[in-house]
């Protein structure tokens, strides 16, 4: 674990992203936090202590920058309102049967700011053979409090959760855009804990791009997955669409940052405090998501 | 926090014929502010010892309480704690850990007791392996899952008789020190057996990430804890993670998969072979890893001479060494009487050590 300050991780990326942003370049690789000893340069990886690797999330940008670019044609609103240094808590609404939101906000933030985001997500996937490795390398982590905490407070980094969790990406397509309950709002408990501000994005476009028509809870429950879906893509596209979004429009609108002014390093906050400002902020990216869809003309070309 | 212990003091260490018993007793030794060491296990140290008066006795409760009102020991240093399942019996290990730490702590805690301070060499095994885990335990965590294997569940039983000692009497220090994987050149674990291998073997599509401690740190963290006071639960690991296949890596092993289905047959197949021994708690820690939080301990003043690297690497290089030399023998071997004689005859001038170290004699009284 990093005991160098991680001011100086992030101001680092962040001039190299100020660099990388008029370039259009990729983000440089950082030198690995993780200390090492001399000599072993050759034989370890760059792998940090949430597993992410820096490599990894380059070689993952470089192939997915035409899928962002030409496949979703992405586009941000308020882009500037994500703090260039120190933590902050990204929350998002979630959709898609394999949400192709996480994906977009990582890399475009990675793109475009230069600071490494971690995507915070069910312990589920710590227990894949093969995609949870790869999971993890691409800068997955669960989303156990104490690792939002440590990220957050101890590292000053982004960590990006979903807080309707699996209810928002399993729901049907007929409840787009419907926010489900955001959790029990640990995430606010969370921010409020590591002093850091929440940032609420809202996301358009993820929704349309793997529509659920149907799901199997039977099926779910015999193979022990959160939930088992049949996708508008299986229909028309066959086993192609277990993996094939269909290419809508992605628009990110980022609202403005809440700053809360509870002391920060409780074990504990009032219950009523933090639905309130769960209840709140859900309201918020609920009424961005409205705003956007009466602006948007078609789902395909925005 | 942190004052130094008064002068005179009166350690007991447990276990001084395991590796880690011995080379403890043997640097306290060197302390000319500790007054006496007093070695108590049933097997004969494995260590030169100067002036460590070795008991060979086992930790029954009568002698236990015997010898702590005798010696009147302020200090006692168990490190006594068996954490690798494979290398005894699933009785002993309960005996060992549960009963010798219950036995040890009742006569500790007798009324009138001498004793101020206790320091326990615990694992992070009581932490588990699971991927409802935090990344980085902290000592106040618990665990994800019950534990289930038997080496665990004997180390939550000796915590919680340690916990309930330290409840019972606010009055003495009670360390615990909790180790995560440990590798040294002198030391045989069943991650260090399973990279002696030819082939690691590492379970199909998982690459944990892992921390190390080195054999100098657990000493070295054992050492501080008895000659400061610290109470309270610390994690002793060496700083970063490394993944298995970097491990593997710095060792100079490839490394061979085994089924992510059917892990524990794979494993069992692999035993009654021969091949390796690889425990439940090894296995979930082979898929799922561990990270621990290790800044308490050195908010508390102490420094990590190797990080998780830095003690593969240290590993990596014993390694080398013995494919080449072979195993040495050990290079000393006790025996009571020759001990007895270089302590106790008059005939000895300068008292000289069994070891290599000369020191002036104790004081005496």
């Amino acid at each position: 674990m990093e005991r160098e300050p991680p001011e100086a991780t992030v101001l680092d990326l962040t001039e190299a992203g100020a660099a990388g942003r008029s370039g259009r370049e990729l983000v440089p690789v950082p030198r690995p936090p993780n200390p090492g000893v001399a000599g072993l340069d050759g034989l370890l990886s760059d792998v940090d202590g949430w597993g992410r690797s820096e490599h990894m999330r380059s070689f993952v940008r470089t192939i997915y920058e035409p899928i962002y670019r030409y496949w979703f044609r992405v586009e941000w609103e308020g882009l500037e309102r994500i703090p260039t240094a120190g933590g902050a808590l990204l929350v998002a609404n979630h959709a898609g049967a394999i949400p192709s939101d996480a994906p977009v906000i990582m890399h475009g933030i990675e793109k475009e700011l230069g600071r490494p985001v971690y995507g915070l997500a069910d312990y589920f996937f710590r227990s894949l053979p093969v995609a949870g490795t790869l999971w993890s390398r691409a800068g997955g982590v669960t989303a156990h409090p104490d690792n939002a905490h440590r990220l957050l407070h101890d590292e000053g980094q982004l960590a990006l959760v979903f807080p309707e969790g699996v209810k928002g990406p399993s729901k049907l397509y007929k409840d787009r855009y419907q926010l489900r309950r955001f959790g029990r709002g640990g995430f606010v408990e969370t921010a409020m804990r590591a002093g850091v501000p929440i940032v609420p994005i809202a996301v358009v476009g993820a929704e349309e791009s793997m529509p659920i028509l149907a799901r199997s809870g039977t099926l779910a429950r015999i193979l022990r997955v959160p939930y088992v879906p049949f996708t508008a893509n299986v229909a028309l596209l066959g086993p192609l669409g277990l993996f094939g979004y269909f290419p809508a429009k992605f628009k990110l609108r980022v609202l403005d940052p809440v700053h809360f002014d509870a002391p920060p390093g409780r074990d504990r906050y009032p219950r009523s405090r933090i639905m309130e400002e769960s209840e709140a902020i859900r309201t918020r990216i609920q009424d961005a998501l409205f705003d956007m869809l009466s602006r948007r003309r078609s789902v395909w070309f925005g | 926090m942190r004052s130094e212990s008064p002068a005179g003091q009166r350690v007991l260490v447990t276990g001084v014929g395991t590796f880690w018993g011995g080379r403890a007793a043997q640097i306290i030794e060197q302390d000319p502010s500790v007054e006496i060491v007093v070695g108590l296990d049933t097997r004969a140290p494995t260590v030169p010892l100067e002036r460590t008066e070795v008991v060979r006795a086992d930790s029954s409760y009568s002698i236990l309480s015997r010898l702590v009102r005798a010696t009147e020991v302020d200090t006692i240093l168990h490190t006594h704690l068996l954490v690798d399942s494979t290398a005894i019996g699933s009785r002993a290990l309960h005996e060992t850990n549960v009963i010798g730490t219950m036995n040890l702590l009742a006569a500790a805690g007798a009324p009138g007791s001498s004793v101020r301070k206790v320091v326990l060499k615990s694992s992070t095994l009581v932490y588990g392996a699971s991927p409802k885990d935090p990344y980085f335990f902290g000592e106040e965590a618990g665990r994800a899952r019950p534990a289930r294997t038997r080496v665990e569940r004997s180390l939550l039983e000796v915590e919680g008789y340690v916990a309930d000692f330290a409840e019972d009497h606010p009055d003495v220090v009670v360390t615990r020190l909790r180790f995560s994987n440990v590798l040294g050149p002198d030391l045989d674990t069943p991650l260090s057996r399973a990279l002696r291998l030819p082939l690691a073997p590492e379970i199909f599509g998982f690459d944990p990430r892992l921390q190390f401690t080195h054999q100098e740190d657990v000493l070295g963290a054992l050492c501080f804890a008895a000659r400061h006071d610290v109470p309270g639960i610390y994690n002793v690991a060496g700083d970063g993670t490394l993944t298995w296949s970097d491990v593997c890596r710095i060792v100079g092993r490839r490394r061979v998969p085994i089924s992510p289905l059917g892990t524990g047959l794979a494993a069992g197949a692999l035993r009654r072979l021969g091949i390796v021994d690889l425990p439940l708690e090894v296995l979930s820690l082979l898929r799922f890893g561990r990270g621990v939080d290790n800044r308490r301990l050195q908010d508390a003043g102490y420094r990590y001479r190797y990080t998780s690297a830095g003690t593969v690497e240290d590993f990596a290089r014993s390694l080398r060494l013995r494919s080449t030399v072979g195993d040495r023998p050990p290079a000393y071997r006790y025996d009571p009487d020759v001990e007895d004689f270089f302590r106790r005859s008059p005939a000895v001038v300068s008292r000289p050590g069994p070891g290599t170290g000369r020191r002036p004699p104790p004081p005496a009284g």
